[in-house]
């Protein structure tokens, strides 16, 4: 309960300049003031006030030492921060005897305090703040905002009896008063008046000098005003040229005055009121000027904005139901809605350029992006809006609305959004229990044998299990598990008695006990390696990493290479205290290179990726003599029975398919045969690759103990997506379709990474030392690699997992290797496999995207905009949530950094999607190619 | 199926609620300082004895499952010691579930267990009185198509809404409200309190409209 939160704009400082002209200030109150101003006070008692159930504590303590310590006279100021009166406001309401009772307790102690108070002393009583019907506060209605603001000195501070009606003052001007009631310069940074009547010196004084003495009291703070307006202005470009000119005409016309009142001092009274009224007319104009300006909102950019976002999040719902239908117009529905964009961005610039407006960027971007919505909209409209209802274009199964709306309505409160990293894993969970239960409810996860009903046979034959027993309950298991190992690296947003981040979010280097520092080393390297041997493992499981091609030995040695560098960085890092001298300069010189070696290989390793993405290992030798066709799989006795596994047969039917006419030239010629290994899963492959390739990099950007959750995000990963593809059965020639279930899954698991890497969406989280991760010694003048550095240790997980998007569509494909394994080895299958004698073959895998290409793009389009319907409605409700609460007290502290972080990471996520999409279409273009090289190298 | 046997369930569902109900009222008559909020770990063992006490009782009374054919001691005493390992099975497998959704590990042990056995008393002790030790029928119950009688229907409906009420009491836990009832776990053993309530009156209810579309072959 940081109470002096809504005050803040009144107190930054003050209490620290008393102190530095040599004022003794003592405080007694609330503990809150020792964190906002440390030694600022000769003399404090600070008492617990984080309880709020607690009305006594503070009361009761100030008031212990409240009378000794103003009879004991050390002292300039006295503030004494009383609690009780907010606490009880929050706990019992304003209607509560515990508030009667506390009101006059309060009562008590001004009473006390006017009778001690002597005649050179001021007592200000003020609140900060009132109080809701229900005693609560922090909004902006009247009876929040307004306090009570009460002033006594036994000298009579009025010249004439105060109005019965008392004025209302801004609370900023008790900064000034108070500043230069008590001879000090008025904070630089102000913009409230001082209340002048407390500077005519009494009733005793002459009402002349006392005007005088009003009016230089004014003209101080009206010569700051003008100074910081001067400074300001010249420094950001919000205020109103207009206005800040008028203002200074003013403030010089009202100096001049001033200045001929102080040459000739005779002058009418009447003159000098005008004085008085001029400043404090320049006064009240610049605080008007600077509210306006600084709480400014454009309702009709947010209104436009949300508007464009919304209609983004439709077209992307609209495009990815109709992607995977036949003859969707891929290409009209691109070129128009560009067209458009493009067509209304040069009306726009045409008409601000007629009328002679400034070009606003913001806006030109905002008409571009709805012409081309308008005309995508249009031109969907034309050619499907009259064949099918817009009702079933919207099918998004119940769970994922159910689960999507909680995710958005959590956006609106501030409580979710900072316990966000706790209800995220919460959901995940909540998300894989019910696609397990589903699969369950389904029959799709047991057996029908197990369910003894017989008339149950009936609906279970058809939905065939693909695994047996408990394989998806297990992997839900292991999920869950790896999600809660994950959350144990949670970072809070705000230190509180109630959050305590993870000690193992700490660097290394920051460890005391130097053999707990080694086993976490240990560990950190251990699961370097167990990372490493998990991708290797994987590929080689499917047989890739057999493959000759230049990718697969990079993962074969340059991997390796990575983990070494990222291991010996580490080991530098954390041990930098520790080094003799004479080696000082070498580990330096290592802790420069080893980083950017590191993204040098990754880099490499990706290049070489996209050069040459097939990674598969051609056998060709002159096999069995066919008549009829030219090419046949290998058939001969296979090397291990892995490679027998993995000859994919439908090479045949490829280069029958594609180059048929070739083909029939050429059949004359020799028989030859040709066995490729390995190309069920040459998309994974290359995006297991890049993604491990990527992973590294990042990895090192993080702090050591982080490499234990990166292990358990593709453990995580691989999980998930195991699950998934039990649920979704493989479809033959397509179309072929990422369930809704599993897309939202994958952005619920980013964000859970987000946050179990060690992020918040909070600004003083962000990690600042990844910008000095091979670059010890800072950047100099350039900001863009820092930032870039920052960027990508912040939106890591967004990366990674946008990138890996395609997984999402290729996996189940690759699954069916495994189904057909699996069901092959017992022998009670035999039966059911004898039934099917098709499936005997082997299996098809990834090449049955190959199979119809057509839909194979639309599936890809499918899925990323499926991705991205997911993440662009949840930056829609962070940003209506920003918009709506803008008047919140927690807008700046929750609402706006979420929705930074989130459009920032929306980006990263966008980007990433493409990559990964390109990735997985040059692969597509690399086997085709490949494909061809092989048919014209047999027909030599 | 005949309106009799919906009304048969109506009542025992009522006994049921009535049940929950006198484990808030009965026990401050006796204890001293009883409050639901304030002693929270008592109520939650009164009221899984009760509500476990009146599932033995109309058990014993309705014999909802007619197929007991062997009635020997040795049998009976296999399993009903059956019966209890399977509840204790079932209260860690949910204890440990809890951890795994992000309940703390070693504070307030005693507190999760306590949820665990309630949460238990809610779905395994209705699912062991009507089917008995066998996890091919619990399994079959809960699958599409898989119940049999209007019995293992409302034993459905029932254990599905103290599940979802259990998980819907998670949600308060992180508001700044500040009520003593949003700590770990009152709100969810409230939640799973009110989901068991609410899927007793609501499965006679849903039973009585669809029993046109209803229909279980075994019967």
């Amino acid at each position: 309960m940081g109470e002096p939160r809504g005050t803040q704009g009144l107190l930054d400082g003050f209490p620290i300049l008393p102190s530095c002209v040599g004022k003794r200030v003592v405080f007694m109150g609330d503990d809150t003031w020792k964190d906002l101003f440390p030694g600022a006070f000769s003399q404090a008692f600070f008492f617990p006030s984080f309880n709020v159930r607690d009305l006594h504590t503070v009361d009761n303590g100030i008031l212990e030492h409240l009378y000794p310590t103003m009879d004991g006279g050390e002292w300039d100021v006295l503030i004494a921060h009383f609690l009780g009166v907010d606490h009880c406001g929050h706990k019992h309401g304003p209607h509560h005897p515990e508030m009667a009772k506390k009101l006059s307790q309060m009562d008590q102690v001004i009473q006390g305090l006017v009778d001690r108070v002597e005649n050179d002393t001021l007592l200000v009583v003020a609140g900060d703040h009132g109080m809701t019907m229900n005693g609560d506060h922090g909004g902006d209605s009247e009876l929040e905002v307004s306090a009570a603001l009460f002033l006594y000195s036994p000298t009579a501070l009025f010249p004439s009896a105060p109005p019965e009606e008392p004025e209302v003052i801004p609370q900023v001007s008790l900064v000034p008063t108070l500043a230069l009631l008590l001879g000090l310069p008025i904070p630089f940074g102000n913009i409230g008046e001082v209340m002048a009547e407390l500077f005519s010196g009494g009733e005793n004084s002459q009402p002349h000098s006392s005007a005088l003495a009003q009016a230089t009291a004014l003209h101080l703070n009206a010569q700051q005003v003008s100074r910081f307006l001067h400074t300001y202005s010249a420094a950001a470009q919000d205020l109103k040229d207009k206005e800040l000119h008028q203002l200074q005409n003013l403030f010089s016309k009202a100096s001049a005055d001033y200045q001929w009142l102080l040459q000739s001092p005779q002058q009418a009274e009447a003159t000098q009121q005008t004085v008085i009224a001029e400043l404090q007319q320049f006064l009240r104009g610049a605080r008007t000027m600077c509210i306006e300006s600084w709480a400014r909102f454009s309702l009709v950019r947010m209104v436009g904005g949300a508007a464009i976002l919304a209609a983004a999040c439709f077209l992307c719902l609209l495009a990815s139901q109709w992607a995977t239908s036949p003859g969707f117009p891929f290409c009209p529905l691109l070129l128009i809605p560009v067209a458009g964009g493009l067509g209304g961005a040069v009306v726009y610039v045409g008409l601000v350029a007629t009328i002679g407006l400034r070009l606003d960027l913001v806006l030109l971007g905002a008409v571009a992006a709805m012409c081309s919505l308008l005309t995508f909209l249009w031109k969907a409209r034309a050619a499907w809006g009259s064949r099918k209802p817009l009702a079933t274009l919207l099918p998004l199964p119940g769970s994922v609305r159910l689960f999507l709306l909680i995710r958005l309505a959590a956006f609106f409160s501030d409580s979710f959004v900072v316990a966000d990293a706790r209800a995220t894993p919460f959901l995940l969970d909540s998300f894989i229990l019910l696609l397990v239960a589903q699969l369950h409810w389904e029959g799709q996860l047991l057996s029908p044998k197990l369910l003894t009903v017989p008339r149950l046979g009936s609906s279970s034959s058809t939905g065939l299990p693909r695994y047996s027993g408990a394989y998806a309950l297990r992997l839900g298991v292991g999920l869950l598990l790896c999600t809660r190992l994950a959350g144990l690296f949670h970072r809070c947003p705000e230190e509180t008695p109630a959050c305590h981040s993870s000690p193992w979010l700490s660097p290394l280097a920051s460890m005391v006990d130097g053999r707990a520092k080694n086993l976490w080393y240990g560990a950190c390297v251990v699961a370097l390696l167990a990372l490493l041997a998990a991708v290797r493992l994987w590929l080689h499981r499917y047989g890739n990493l057999k493959s000759p091609e230049p990718p697969m030995l990079f993962v074969r040695w340059g991997l390796p290479l990575m983990a070494l560098g990222t291991a010996a960085y580490w080991a530098l890092a954390s041990g930098a205290d520790e080094i003799p001298p004479r080696l000082r300069a070498l580990v330096a010189g290592a802790s420069v290179v080893l980083p950017r070696a590191v993204a040098g290989l990754a880099v490499s390793g990706l290049m070489l990726l996209l050069w040459k993405p097939v990674t598969v290992l051609v056998k060709a030798g002159t096999g069995a003599p066919r008549t009829r066709t030219v090419l046949t799989p290998f058939s001969g006795p296979p090397t291990t029975q892995a490679d027998l596994d993995y000859v994919v047969p439908q090479i045949y039917r490829h280069m029958q398919e594609e180059f048929r006419g070739r083909l029939e030239r050429t059949k004359s010629q020799g028989p030859l045969t040709v066995a490729a290994y390995q190309l069920g899963s040459v998309y994974s492959a290359a995006m297991v690759t890049a993604l491990t390739l990527l992973a590294f990099p990042l990895l090192l950007l993080h702090a050591e103990r982080i490499s234990l959750v990166f292990l358990l995000l593709f453990l995580q990963s691989f999980l998930l997506l195991h699950l998934l593809a039990a649920g979704i059965p493989i479809t033959t020639l397509g179309p072929f379709t990422v369930p809704w279930q599993a897309v939202s899954a994958w952005a619920l698991m980013a964000t859970q990474t987000f946050y179990s890497t060690g992020h918040q969406p909070v600004f003083p989280a962000i990690h600042w030392h990844a910008a000095f991760v091979g670059f010890p010694d800072g950047h100099g003048s350039s900001t863009w690699l820092p930032a870039l550095l920052v960027g990508a240790n912040t939106f890591a997980s967004h990366l990674l997992f946008a990138v890996g998007c395609p997984l999402l569509l290729l996996w189940p494909f690759l699954c069916e290797s495994q189904g057909l394994q699996k069901r092959q080895q017992p022998p009670g299958n035999e039966a059911e496999a004898r039934i099917r004698p098709e499936e005997q073959e082997q299996p098809l895998m990834e090449m049955r995207l190959r199979d119809a290409p057509h839909h194979f793009n639309a599936a890809l389009l499918q899925l990323g905009l499926k991705y991205l319907f997911v993440l662009g409605v949840q930056i829609l409700a962070c940003a209506l949530a920003a918009s709506i609460l803008r008047r919140h007290l927690m807008v700046w502290k929750v609402f706006a950094p979420k929705f930074i972080f989130e459009a920032l990471g929306f980006i990263v996520s966008s980007v990433g999607l493409l990559q990964g999409i390109t990735l997985v279409m040059r692969v597509d273009g690399a086997v085709s190619s490949w494909f061809k090289q092989l048919v014209l190298a047999q027909q030599r | 199926m005949k309106d009799t046997d919906i009304k048969k369930l109506l009542y025992a569902h009522l006994l049921c609620i009535f049940s929950i109900i006198l484990s808030v009222l009965i026990p401050p008559l006796f204890l001293e300082n009883f409050s639901i909020l304030e002693t929270h770990l008592t109520w939650l063992c009164i009221c899984s004895g009760v509500v476990t006490a009146v599932n033995l009782v109309l058990y014993l009374v309705v014999k909802p499952n007619t197929s007991s054919k062997r009635s020997s001691l040795s049998h009976k005493v296999t399993r009903v010691l059956k019966c209890c390992i399977y509840f204790l099975m079932s209260c860690f497998i949910f204890h440990v579930i809890f951890v795994l959704y992000g309940a703390p590990l070693i504070e307030l042990v005693l507190e999760t267990f306590l949820f665990a056995v309630i949460l238990s008393t809610f779905t395994t002790v209705p699912c062991l009185c009507l089917l008995g030790p066998r996890l091919k029928a619990w399994l079959r119950v809960f699958s599409r198509n898989g119940v049999t009688s209007i019995w293992e229907n409302s034993l459905q409906i029932t254990t599905i809404s103290s599940l979802v009420g259990a998980w819907l009491g998670a949600f308060p836990i992180p508001l700044d409200w500040e009520r003593p009832w949003q700590v770990w776990p009152i709100s969810c053993t409230l939640g799973a309190t009110f989901g068991y309530v609410a899927g007793l009156l609501i499965s006679p209810l849903w039973i009585y409209w669809n029993r046109k579309q209803l229909s279980y072959k075994n019967n």
